[in-house]
This record gives C-alpha cells, structure tokens and sequence, in this order.
C-alpha cells in the first residue's frame, strides 16, 4: 500500500489538498504530518502551500523541516503546489527578498501587472491554460491546453529551462509546472482543478519517480 | 496575452445548513442538500462556489462547518464561504473544513484592520472582502455610491470606490461587488458601479446582483470590466444551466473555461 505525506507547516488549506489526493487515492493512506520521521517514512510526498514565503520558511526551520524536504525531493515522487513550488527555488523577490530551499536553481518573480488600458490584475486568480512543453508520467491522459485554477502573485523563473514542464500566458508566458527527475512542482492548484487536477494527483499516486 | 477564463460563481444561501431560495433542479432529490446542488453546479461546469452562511445565531452557524468539510471531499473547485467571518479563528476554522477563501463584509467595515491580519496570516489569495454598495447620486450627479450593511438597510457613509481601494490596499485578493440596488431585481447589474470598482483596484472584482438573464452576465464582464459574474436564481431555478452561459459568454468572444 503507497503511503502519501501532505507536509503541514501550518501554511493555507492542507485539508483540500488531502481531501482530493482520498478522493483519487484508492487504498493509499493519506496523512497530513509535521512529523520528520512520518514524512521521510512516506513513499510520497506532496508539499502544498499557499501564503507568503517568508513565513514559510521560517515555519518549515522552526519545524525542522527544510532538511527533510530536501531528502525526500532527492528520493522519492515529490509534489510541490503553488508555494510548494516557489519555496523549491534559490531566492523569491517576495518579503524584499527571501532564500528559498535551493533544490531548483532559480528565482521567483513577481509579475510585471502592466499598464494601458486594461493593466493584468494581480494576483492570476482564475482557470488558465496549461501548455504542456514534454510527455510526463503526470501529463499522462490529460488533454493539452488544459484549464487549472491558480492564484498566485509570484512565478518562477528556473535557470535551466529543460526543467519547464508547462508554460502559462498571463502578460508573460511563465513556468505553470517544472519536473526533473523524481521532482514535479505546479503553480496552479490541482486540488482545486476538476477533473484535470484530480487526473494529475492520480497520476502523481501511481508514478514511481521516473521520468 | 492570456487566455484567462472569466469565472462563473453560483451562489448559494445557507440557513443552519440547508440552502434556502428553493433550488429547483430537475434532476436533484434534495433542493436543500448544500452538498447535492453543489455536485451538480460542479457538473455544469462552475468555476468556483460561494456559500453565503446568513444563519441567524451563533450557535447554529457552527453547522456551516459541516456543510463545507462535506462538499469539500467531493467537489473540487475553489469554495468561498461568507457570512459570520469576524475573526482569525473563524478564518482558520472554515479553510481547515476545506474552504478556499472567506469572504469578509461586515467585520472590514468595523474592524478595517481585520483585513489586513487576515491577509498577512493566510495570505492575500483567501480574503474576498465582500462590498454592499447603494447609489447615493441623483439622476444630474456624478454618479457616487455609498457601502451599506444589514443587508442594505444601514448606511455607512463609506463611498463605495475609495472603500474598495482601501480594502485592495490592506491585501483583499478580490472584491465581491453586490449592488444592493439590483439585488433580487434581475435588472442586471449595476455596470456603473462594476466599471467604477474594478477600474479602480487591481485585484479581481466578481459582480454580483440582479442578474435576471444570460445577456447580463455578459455585460458584466464587457462592460462592467468584471473579472468573475455571481449569480443565484437563473440557475438555481434551472432557468439556465452553467454550461448555457458559458456558451452565451463564448458566442460573446469571452474567454472562458468550457
């Protein structure tokens, strides 16, 4: 039986995450933990987030957590979402600067907003396409182009460019999903995506981390 | 560029757990079932859901708790739950259920500052503050708008624009704009006021109030400049389903998610 940490920092909505992952789960056990020991136990692991990523950080150390992330995004199916997957990168500008993980070079950024008549509102809040750059275990059985639901004001701006799993067009055509090797992370939320985020946390369950 | 849909919000009252305006759906067992009628808007095609919690006492509106874990493990859209929300621990207690955001109303309007620690602990993306707007310009003046409470009944003083824009300032993610002179008309909505407030912040604003037909959710989006349309009776009376109006909106050449 596959066994599914959520990390729990304290950071947003955690049961709606955990609620989807039940609902396509099968007999996976699910459990939500801040235990160290419980999560590098689990044979996957999803770390959701939403929030501001100072306070993430700073939660994830208090809970001696940083570290255990790090094993597990080295060694086994990992899930970044929304935060999740900008606390993967070296820095955000958000907070006026924050260090993040360091798992993923790169940064985060937050976006442009624009200006003219109709100026992009900020946060992206709302379903958008996701276009699919390579065939990936998590793809599998979802239709390119698809519609996710994001709220986010920041995006990430990895320096390798191979790890862009899909693109997202909001003003700037920026990174919705990366993955490199037993690493997938998304911006938009899957657990709040339908029928096509719960295709995606399915898939997640079943993938055994390569690519 | 971008290809962000426009959303398209049901709404839903909710009296001590049960939803209340009798919904009227053909296929549906339970008009009050909050979970059943949520499964079907799910089925149509919406794109988020608000709950509006207007239970009377305090104590029965712990049973809104109940009603958001429920449809939280079936359907998986982004959940917004208002009514009631006054403090960190109401906030806490509703995205613990399984809610994605809360709308705050009241609570902003005594207690601005509310807003701003609500952000800043759970972040901007779950604060909708829900604003209750009234036109208090006569028919020569330029047009103003006044935030009411007690469901129109009590006015504030507050013009509407500069109140949003404080809201937006102090880290509200959206803004829910009821026109509390079209509520209930089916009318359409207020466009004025929906072009005024969404002109004037940067956040996404959802209109909301007197939509009586498919055209007025258009409008609201073309002409209002809103990001999301709320509507409550021309779906739940199965006048139109969800997926009909966003047919409609397409045929418009609005973005949305089909």
């Amino acid at each position: 039986m596959t066994t599914v940490a959520v990390i729990d920092y304290g950071m947003g909505n955690i049961r709606s995450v955990s609620k989807a992952l039940e609902y396509v789960g099968g007999d996976a056990q699910i459990m939500v933990s801040y235990d160290p020991e419980r999560i590098l136990h689990a044979d996957h692991v999803v770390f959701p987030g939403v929030g501001a990523l100072r306070d993430c950080m700073s939660e994830l150390q208090r809970l001696e957590l940083d570290d255990v992330i790090r094993e597990c995004a080295r060694t086994r199916p990992f899930l970044g979402i929304c935060l999740g997957m900008q606390a993967l990168m070296d820095f955000s500008e958000e907070n006026g600067g924050t260090p993040g993980l360091g798992i993923i070079p790169g940064r985060t950024v937050m976006f442009p907003g624009g200006s003219g008549d109709a100026p992009l509102k900020i946060p992206h809040m709302g379903w958008n396409r996701v276009h699919q750059m390579h065939a990936h275990a998590l793809w599998e059985g979802i239709p390119q182009d698809s519609y996710f639901y994001f709220v986010h004001s920041y995006y990430i701006e990895p320096r390798d460019a191979a790890v862009v799993a899909a693109t997202t067009d909001y003003g700037v055509s920026f990174a919705a999903a990366l993955s490199r090797g037993n690493i997938f992370a998304a911006q938009f939320h899957p657990e709040k995506s339908q029928q096509a985020g719960l295709k995606l946390l399915a898939n997640f369950l079943a993938w055994d981390g390569e690519i | 560029m971008t290809h962000l849909a426009k959303r398209i919000i049901p709404c839903l009252d909710v009296d001590k757990g049960r939803v209340v305006k009798g919904v009227r759906f053909e296929n549906i067992t339970d008009a009050g079932d909050p979970v059943e009628i949520a499964r079907v808007y799910d089925e149509q095609g919406a794109d988020e859901l608000v709950f509006l919690d207007i239970t009377a006492s305090a104590e029965e509106r712990a049973t809104m708790v109940h009603v958001v874990e429920q449809v939280a493990a079936q359907v998986f859209i982004p959940l917004t739950v208002g009514g009631g929300i006054r403090e960190v621990t109401d906030i806490r207690r509703m995205l613990n259920a399984g809610a994605d955001k809360v709308a705050i109303n009241t609570a902003a309007i005594t207690n601005p500052d509310f807003v701003r620690v609500a952000a800043e602990r759970f972040g901007s993306q779950c604060i909708v503050v829900a604003i209750d707007a009234k036109r208090v310009s006569g028919l020569e003046d330029a047009p103003a708008w006044e935030i009411f409470t007690h469901g129109g009944r009590k006015a504030t003083g507050i013009d509407a624009v500069d109140w949003a824009r404080r809201m937006a300032e102090l880290g509200a993610g959206e803004i829910l704009l009821t026109s509390m002179d079209r509520d209930g008309t089916r009318d359409g909505y207020d466009l004025e006021l929906t072009a005024a407030i969404s002109a004037a912040v940067g956040v996404p604003v959802i209109a909301s109030g007197g939509v009586g037909e498919l055209r007025h959710l258009a409008d609201g989006i073309l002409k209002g400049k809103a990001d999301a349309v709320l509507a409550a009776s021309i779906f739940h009376y199965g006048q139109h389903t969800v997926r009909d109006a966003k047919r409609y909106l397409a045929g418009c050449g609005i973005p949305v998610r089909i």
